[in-house]
């Protein structure tokens, strides 16, 4: 038996791919933004807190990295409003899980990219007379960046791949517009044929445009 | 709450016995062909690793779900027609070599080339340079990495819920539509995942601190 293969009906749905892929793009993107500020704070918390906070984030962070994005997907979708008796809608829940997800992974990032920063450098800003926040901001805030930057382009690649769990909640992403053509048409050898290289291309691109940036930004960089 | 979780804990159960059972093949598996494949990259001729290089960036650049449903429906049309079960094995191992042959690639390349070259000296095979100088050298890189890569397999094994493999995550889902309970199922099934995935990080981290004591 021959299987003729017939891209019409992938054209023809085409839209629902490429708005799927700009959504796919979007969530990861507000995700990591959401995520770095998390992922900053308790890093502060962190380094600044007592035993209780510092116990705190560590859990926080062992119970994420632990547990499969699936299920997490799952239980903030599903498990949090049946008890709290309240809903909300499948993208803001999955930008809540992928932005708590990534957070975990970014505390270790920034907590890293804090202690690389020189105690001198501090020191310095102190004997100009910086006030704290004035270190903080100009100083520790600024080298930190350079540093995470190669983390934090990772960690986005990485999370773009991961808005594919996205389809399970029936958010109109690039993976549920693939199962939508499949559904509706059968065609799922066409429609797979086209979007995993999609994704390949998309995350491929993306990951080039991220390191010219870290060129660009690089610490040490010869002028 | 207790009567609840313990008259639903058998379902969990079995389903945590075959999500174990798709991570030991798929641990196995990957473990073989991604040493393999890392030692083509740090051997192989150019011939060799550029096809590796392709493989591994393709396999590592798709999402895991995708990597799945592609195997899942394309193998059929190259001729494969495959049950739920083995073609979410491939996927899963065929992902999880890629990573595997990155570590060992670096695990092997951090070796000093001058340890191979004092094996050629006194007359040892490319075979047994590899199993008596490389790789007891190269295993004290590789291990840790490794076994913390172990947590992502686990992890990802919750994927093949998605073409109906009834593993720990489906086997939640299952009993939550028998239940309307989801919260507490979800949290059970998280906490027997978290015990695995725990374990195994502590692990790691020991044999961090285990082979720290040579510093280069």
């Amino acid at each position: 038996m021959e299987y003729h293969l017939n891209f019409n009906f992938v054209w023809k749905y085409a839209d629902k791919l490429w708005w799927g892929l700009a959504l796919s793009v979007q969530l990861a993107f507000v995700s990591i933004l959401i995520g770095c500020v998390i992922g900053l704070a308790l890093a502060l918390a962190h380094s600044g807190g007592n035993r209780w906070t510092r116990g705190a984030v560590a859990a926080y962070v062992e119970f994420v990295r632990n547990v499969p994005l699936l299920l997490l997907v799952y239980l903030v979708f599903y498990g949090i409003p049946s008890a709290g008796g309240f809903a909300y809608d499948a993208t803001t829940s999955f930008v809540a899980t992928l932005a708590i997800y990534s957070g975990a992974y970014l505390v270790e990032v920034f907590r890293a990219g804090l202690d690389a920063v020189p105690r001198g450098v501090i020191d310095a800003g102190k004997a100009i007379g910086l006030t704290p926040w004035q270190r903080f901001v100009d100083l520790r805030l600024p080298i930190m960046l350079r540093v995470v930057l190669p983390s934090l382009s990772n960690a986005f690649i990485s999370l773009f791949k991961d808005t594919s769990l996205a389809s399970v909640i029936a958010v109109p992403e690039l993976t549920y517009g693939a199962n939508w053509i499949k559904t509706n048409t059968f065609r799922q050898v066409e429609v797979w044929l086209v979007v995993w290289p999609i994704y390949l291309v998309t995350g491929w691109a993306i990951l080039a445009a991220l390191r010219q940036l870290e060129r660009r930004f690089s610490l040490g960089r010869r002028r | 709450m207790i009567d609840f979780a313990l008259r639903t804990l058998p379902f969990l159960w079995d389903g945590l016995l075959v999500t174990l059972h798709v991570s030991a093949v798929v641990l196995v598996v990957s473990l073989v062909l991604g040493v393999a494949a890392g030692v083509g990259f740090a051997y192989g001729p150019l011939w060799v690793r550029a096809p590796l290089r392709l493989c591994s960036d393709v396999l590592r650049g798709t999402p895991l779900l995708v990597l799945i449903f592609c195997v899942y429906y394309l193998l059929p049309f190259a001729g494969l027609n495959l049950q739920p079960f083995p073609a979410a094995v491939i996927a899963l191992s065929a992902f999880k070599a890629a990573h595997v042959a990155e570590i060992a690639r670096g695990a092997i390349s951090s070796i000093a080339p001058g340890q191979s070259d004092a094996g050629k000296a006194i007359g040892l095979t490319f075979a047994q340079r590899l199993a008596w100088v490389v790789f007891p050298q190269a295993l004290r890189r590789f291990l840790p990495p490794w076994v913390n890569s172990v947590t992502d397999t686990v992890k990802g094994s919750s994927l093949v819920s998605l073409v109906g493999i009834v593993d720990l995550m489906l086997a939640a889902q299952q009993v939550i539509g028998r239940t309307y309970e989801p919260l507490p199922v979800y949290v059970l099934a998280a906490l027997m995942y978290f015990a695995i995935n725990y374990a195994l990080s502590v692990a790691s981290r020991r044999l961090e601190a285990r082979f720290a004591y040579i510093r280069e």
